[in-house]
C-alpha cells in the first residue's frame, strides 16, 4: 500500500469533520477555540460534544481499526511544559492554530489564516532546526 | 442551537488526526526538521484536508444559513494585527519545541502518556495566561 495513502486519507476527514460542521452549526473547526471554548464558554454543550467525538474518533482507529499508538514524546517534561504554555498562549493571542487557520482559514481564503500559518510553519521549522543544532547530531 | 452534529464532527476529526499520524509527535517533528531527516507526511495530511475546505467551503458560505443553525459564525476580521503575527510566532516555536499543536495532543490523552496530560495541562494554563500577557505583549 502506498505509505502516503493513510496520511492523505486522515487529512480528507480533517476536511470533511470541518466542513459538516460548517454546513450544521456554521462554525469553524478550530481546536484551540473549541478546546478553550469547552471550559471558558460561551455554548460549551457543542463544543464538549465536539471533543468527546475527537476522543472517540481516536478510539475508533486504536481500539476497533487497531492501528497502533504512537509512543510517548522523547521530550524532558520542562520542554513539554514550556512548549504547552507557548501553544495555549499563541493559540489564544493568534485566533486559531493548524486547524483554525490552516484547514478551515485556508479553505475560506482568509488573508489572517494564510498570514497565521505561514508563519507559525516557519517558526515550527526554524524551531526544529534550533533544537536539534543545540542538541547535536545525535538528536 | 442543536449541538449534536459537533460530535459526528469531533470522530471525524479524531479519526482524521490519528489515521493520519499527527498524533504521533516524533512524525510532527519530522515534518517540521527539513534539514534533517525530513518526513513528509504531514504535506499529505494538510493538503488532502485543504483541498476539501478550499473547494467545499464556498459552496456552503453561498447558503443563506447553515442546516441546523439560525446563521453561520465566522471570524469577521480581516486585518492583520501584531496579536495575529505574535501569536502565531509563540504557537510557532512552542509546537517545534514538541511536536504537539492543540487537537493531536487533546486526541493523544488516550494514550495515557504523562507527557501528553502535562502538555494539555500547560495549554490551558497558557491559554488562561492569555488575557493578561496578550495585552502585555501586543497591545492592540
Amino acid at each position: 500500500m502506498n505509505a502516503y495513502l493513510m496520511p492523505l486519507t486522515g487529512g480528507v476527514l480533517l476536511g470533511l469533520s470541518a466542513m459538516w460542521l460548517l454546513l450544521s452549526l456554521g462554525r469553524i473547526a478550530g481546536i484551540s477555540g473549541i478546546a478553550w471554548g469547552s471550559l471558558a464558554g460561551p455554548e460549551r454543550v457543542w463544543r464538549t460534544l465536539f471533543l468527546m467525538g475527537l476522543l472517540l474518533g481516536g478510539l475508533l482507529t486504536h481500539n476497533v481499526m487497531g492501528q497502533p499508538v504512537p509512543a510517548e514524546s522523547t521530550a524532558p517534561l520542562w520542554l513539554i511544559v514550556t512548549s504547552g504554555l507557548l501553544v495555549g498562549l499563541g493559540t489564544r493571542m493568534g485566533g486559531g492554530c493548524t486547524s483554525g487557520h490552516g484547514v478551515c482559514g485556508l479553505g475560506r481564503r482568509s488573508p489572517r489564516s494564510l498570514v497565521a500559518t505561514l508563519t507559525f510553519m516557519t517558526l515550527g521549522v526554524i524551531t526544529v532546526f534550533v533544537m536539534q543544532s543545540l542538541m547535536g547530531a545525535s538528536a | 442551537m442543536r449541538a449534536w452534529p459537533a460530535l459526528i464532527s469531533g470522530v471525524l476529526f479524531g479519526l482524521g488526526l490519528t489515521l493520519s499520524g499527527m498524533s504521533d509527535p516524533a512524525k510532527v517533528l519530522g515534518f517540521l526538521n527539513i534539514t534533517g531527516a525530513w518526513i513528509p507526511d504531514l504535506i499529505f495530511v494538510m493538503g488532502g484536508a485543504v483541498v476539501v475546505t478550499f473547494l467545499i467551503t464556498p459552496l456552503v458560505t453561498a447558503r443563506e444559513a447553515p442546516l441546523l443553525a439560525s446563521a453561520f459564525s465566522l471570524p469577521g476580521k480581516q486585518l492583520l494585527d501584531r496579536r495575529l503575527v505574535g501569536g502565531a510566532v509563540l504557537f510557532g516555536i512552542g509546537w517545534g519545541l514538541s511536536g504537539y499543536c492543540p487537537g493531536p495532543a487533546l486526541v493523544s490523552l488516550l494514550y495515557g502518556y504523562e507527557s501528553t496530560v502535562v502538555f494539555c495541562l500547560a495549554m490551558f494554563a497558557g491559554m488562561a495566561l492569555e488575557g493578561p500577557l496578550g495585552r502585555l505583549l501586543a497591545p492592540s
